[in-house]
């Protein structure tokens, strides 16, 4: 051929080869977004499943107080052991006059051996006191319990002449930083000082709640808290959260590391921390225009009344259920002590005439159910006006005390709220999240405070001359979060809060300007090495890994699910219905359908085999091979329960319960929750763990048995 | 209340309904049966279709409000159009070969991988380019440090994650 149609023949080639190219680079690009795009799904699913059981989790709180409640209201204490056992659980914490507490918590007399080679303490604290304990912390050392109750001591002191909302001016510091939940993670704190320096006389810093419980560092974050507070009063500035509160301690783990950590004087400890928790500040303003809280606000929060309030009453925030007859709420934690005990004969209590405690009359045989149960509603009934009575005596008492010195501050035309007004101004203060809808509503989910609104957002910001809200309590993917138009910020200093690689921590920084500006980190040096793909893969592992753990805890309610959709007993369900049923029996609102492919592996033809899914859930599971699978389920579903009541019940945090105790709360914990389990059942379970021969049972180790506790890493 | 099985037409579209709004909602942040524009795309992959830019352009110029584009669409427009796409069965995925040869378009000297620069300069300015953002993403799993190549076999096949074809016959 001619040079002209060879030319022609080049170009041709040139030009279906740069067409060839852009076809394969969309190609190429069409599948890698599909990738990403799926990539992501994963991720925000993997967020929702950690965020439903998480939540899950707080409303076994309620399921807690619903138990009380129900004890209180059905159990028949036959004999004064069983009386004792129930007041026990009731009244948790004799509260302490001062004195009494000063000498419980004594540290004076304690000796600091020539072995041991941490920081010591000496007040007043200086900044050098500041910078030893951060490296011996970070050398894994451990503070003196002498030191740690000398510093709780001088830190109620300090906290006690606080307001309960602090005041910071922009204008002396410059800048302040405001930190979220830190959840006993150290090495965000750590990071935190290494990124933005230490607090100083120029570097104002707020920490808004949650210090402590779940992260396995809780103690040394308060303590370096509190040292820098001592130093530096002025730019160090804490609010309170709803984990410091004794009853959530109790169940999220602080009270455990405190004890295991401090095996001799963990108790003291823990007394002191409670009395420290109930002196932090509410709230924190800055320059009179960003109100900082931990939990958020309602329609009813009304910061006059926040200023004036006792705050120290409130130890714990958490309650009992209400009571039909009386208007107040049972005060379960300010209940004295005292009240326990039987009333003396010869009447020298200093209260009006109390009731002498009812005999149960005897009771009629078993044999006639009806006269039975007719007699236990008789006894309970005496029982409990006994009890209320008690208690309604003792908190009249202090009504009495906060109106009388209300009146001689305020003048007297002022309000006197009632204990159940001021509660909740604290309760909505700490619990509280927003939510996108307009209105107020209650917080179910959580179990206290409310969802608030937009709407509830600006009334405040209007009424308070208010430019923002700055809040923690929620995590956040990103560290923080902005909602309700720019006028609510999420501020969460917690870096992979759910597992390695889920989420970023951060701070925001308040100029003059009080403009925010935002810093973000990861806390671990493995997320930073990990592709997008291996850091999603890996969160989505230990998600999965959990919400499994929860279908199985479920088998029972499951298979009546399944079986409603399997009429005529092929053994077998569509995928569709499995998904309906699930979520039937779960309420975690999950988008099953997309989880599926990752839940159940084998199908055939659409359709699920499932007890033998169910079977293979349970293998995974089971570390106990002998004791029956439906034991098992039952323990998981209720161990956080479980694991706190066994908390409570051992008031000198021992970590022992006699095995009396322990078949008590099962018994009771079991027809709660209409469970049928046998004596029998019962044994077998104590005879799977090795007890100590004097009839008591480490629970930690019964807990460790049913791998009830996350392995420690 | 047992519902119809997979078998026939109106149980196979009501499971596809339910798929996509399961989809929808994990994107719908304020839980108002919207989601912004721009995660549209990552909803409709994620139900197991491999649109173009432009397919999906055209797809959401159907769901976007008529009179003035809000930078919302609501999940009564997306639905109807999403469940057609689905039981049409349009934007087919990539089979594993198919992939391959795309890479072996590009890879000129047929030496089994491309080069970073390569690789960049075909995804950045052919077909339809990526952001600075997507670049580094597929970058940091696909190059391989030492050699700074991108081994394209090794890469598709630890990408392509195996899923079960649970669309609906």
């Amino acid at each position: 051929m001619g040079s002209g149609s060879s030319v022609n023949a080049n170009y041709k080639y040139s030009l279906q080869k740069s067409e060839n190219a852009f076809k394969a680079a969309v190609l190429i690009q069409r599948w890698y977004r599909r990738y990403v795009a799926r990539l992501e799904m994963r991720r925000r699913c993997t967020w929702r499943i950690f965020q439903s059981i998480e939540y899950a989790c707080e409303q076994d709180q309620i399921k807690l107080h619903n138990f009380f409640s129900y004890l209180m209201d059905h159990f028949t204490p036959s004999s004064s052991k069983e009386r004792d056992f129930i007041s026990r659980m009731f009244i948790s914490g004799e509260s302490f006059k001062e004195a009494e507490l000063e000498k419980y918590c004594d540290y004076e007399s304690m000796e600091v051996p020539d072995s041991y080679t941490g920081p010591h303490l000496s007040f007043p604290l200086l900044p050098d006191h500041a910078t030893a304990l951060l490296e011996a912390f970070k050398q894994k050392q451990q503070l003196h319990a002498r030191y740690v109750l000398n510093l709780l001591h001088e830190t109620r002191k300090h906290l006690k002449q606080l307001p309960n909302i602090s005041h910071v001016s922009t204008c002396y510091s410059e800048e302040v930083t405001v930190c979220g939940d830190l959840h006993g993670q150290l090495d965000d704190l750590f990071l935190i000082f290494y990124k933005n320096g230490l607090p100083s006389p120029s570097k104002s810093y707020v920490f808004n709640g949650d210090f402590v419980d779940r992260g396995k560092q809780s103690l040394e974050i308060l303590i370096i808290l509190f040292t820098f507070l001592l130093i530096y009063p002025k730019e160090v500035h804490l609010n309170r959260g709803n984990h410091e509160d004794h009853m959530v301690n109790l169940r999220y783990g602080f009270a455990k590391e405190v004890m295991q950590k401090y095996k001799v004087h963990g108790k003291k400890i823990l007394k002191m921390i409670q009395n420290v928790f109930c002196w932090l500040p509410l709230a924190t303003l800055i320059d009179q225009k960003v109100l900082i809280i931990h939990g958020g606000v309602s329609d009813t929060t009304d910061l006059d009344m926040l200023e004036k309030i006792q705050r120290n009453k409130f130890i714990s925030v958490l309650r009992g259920k209400k009571r039909k007859e009386s208007n107040r709420n049972v005060e379960i934690q300010e209940v004295n002590g005292e009240s326990n005990a039987e009333a003396d004969p010869t009447g020298n209590e200093a209260t009006p005439s109390l009731p002498s405690q009812p005999r149960p009359a005897q009771a009629p045989s078993m044999a006639n159910r009806l006269e039975f149960s007719r007699w236990v509603r008789q006894t309970v009934q005496e029982q409990i006006e006994w009890c209320r009575r008690l208690v309604d005596i003792s908190e009249s008492e202090d009504e009495e005390l906060t109106y009388s010195s209300m009146v001689s501050l305020a003048d007297l035309d002022g309000p006197c709220w009632t204990r159940q007004e001021e509660w909740k101004q604290i309760l909505d203060i700490l619990w509280s999240d927003p939510m996108p809808q307009e209105g107020c509503r209650e917080n179910t989910v959580r179990g206290g405070g409310c969802y608030f609104g937009p709407d509830v957002t600006g009334k405040i910001l209007e009424k308070y001359n208010l430019q923002f809200l700055i809040r923690s309590h929620e995590c956040k993917q990103e560290g923080y979060e902005f909602c309700h138009n720019r006028k609510v910020l999420t501020i969460f200093s917690a870096s992979n809060y759910y597992e390695i690689g889920s989420n970023r921590g951060a701070y925001v920084k308040l100029g003059p300007d009080l403009v925010p500006h935002f810093v973000q980190y990861q806390a671990n040096k493995t997320a930073h090495t990990l592709t997008m793909t291996q850091r999603i893969s890996r969160v989505e592992e230990s998600a999965f890994r959990a919400l499994r753990e929860k279908l199985f805890a479920h088998t029972s309610a499951l298979i009546s699910a399944f079986k409603a959709y399997d009429k005529d007993n092929t053994g077998r369900i569509t995928l569709s219905n499995w998904a309906t049923a699930v979520e039937s029996v779960l309420h975690l609102g999950l988008p099953w359908r997309m989880l599926r492919p990752q839940l159940v592996r084998t199908t055939a033809d659409g359709m699920l085999e499932y007890k033998s899914w169910l079977d293979d859930l349970a293998m995974e599971q089971r570390s106990q091979e002998h004791i029956q699978s439906s034991l098992l389920e039952v323990i998981y579903r209720n161990r956080s329960n479980l694991e706190t009541i066994f908390r409570i019940i051992d008031r000198d945090h021992s970590g022992l319960i006699s095995f009396e105790e322990f078949h008590q709360t099962w018994k009771l914990f079991s027809s709660h929750m209409n469970i049928e389990l046998t004596d029998d059942g019962i044994n077998d379970l104590v005879r799977s763990i090795d007890f100590n021969k004097d009839g008591n049972i480490d629970f930690n180790e019964f807990l460790e048995a049913f791998r009830l506790v996350k392995q420690t890493q | 209340m047992a519902e119809k099985e997979g078998n026939g037409e109106d149980g196979a579209v009501a499971e596809i309904e339910k798929k996509i709004i399961e989809a929808f909602e994990v994107f719908d942040h304020e839980c108002n049966k919207t989601v912004d524009v721009r995660e549209i795309g990552s909803i409709v992959r994620s139900l197991g279709c491999f649109p173009t830019e432009a397919e999906l352009h055209e797809l959401l110029a159907k769901v976007e409000e008529e009179e003035e584009p809000t930078g919302y669409i609501h999940l009564e427009k997306f639905l109807p159009v999403m469940t057609k796409v689905l039981l049409d069965r349009s934007y087919r995925p990539i089979p594993e070969d198919v992939l391959l040869h795309a890479f072996e378009a590009l890879d000129e000297n047929k030496c089994g991988y491309l080069t970073k620069d390569e690789l960049v300069k075909y995804m950045t300015e052919e077909g339809e380019p990526f952001t600075e953002e997507e670049m580094e993403e597929m970058l940091s799993s696909a190059l391989d440090p030492e050699t700074n190549t991108v081994l394209y076999r090794d890469y598709i096949s630890m990408m392509i994650v195996d899923e079960p074809e649970d669309l609906p016959q």
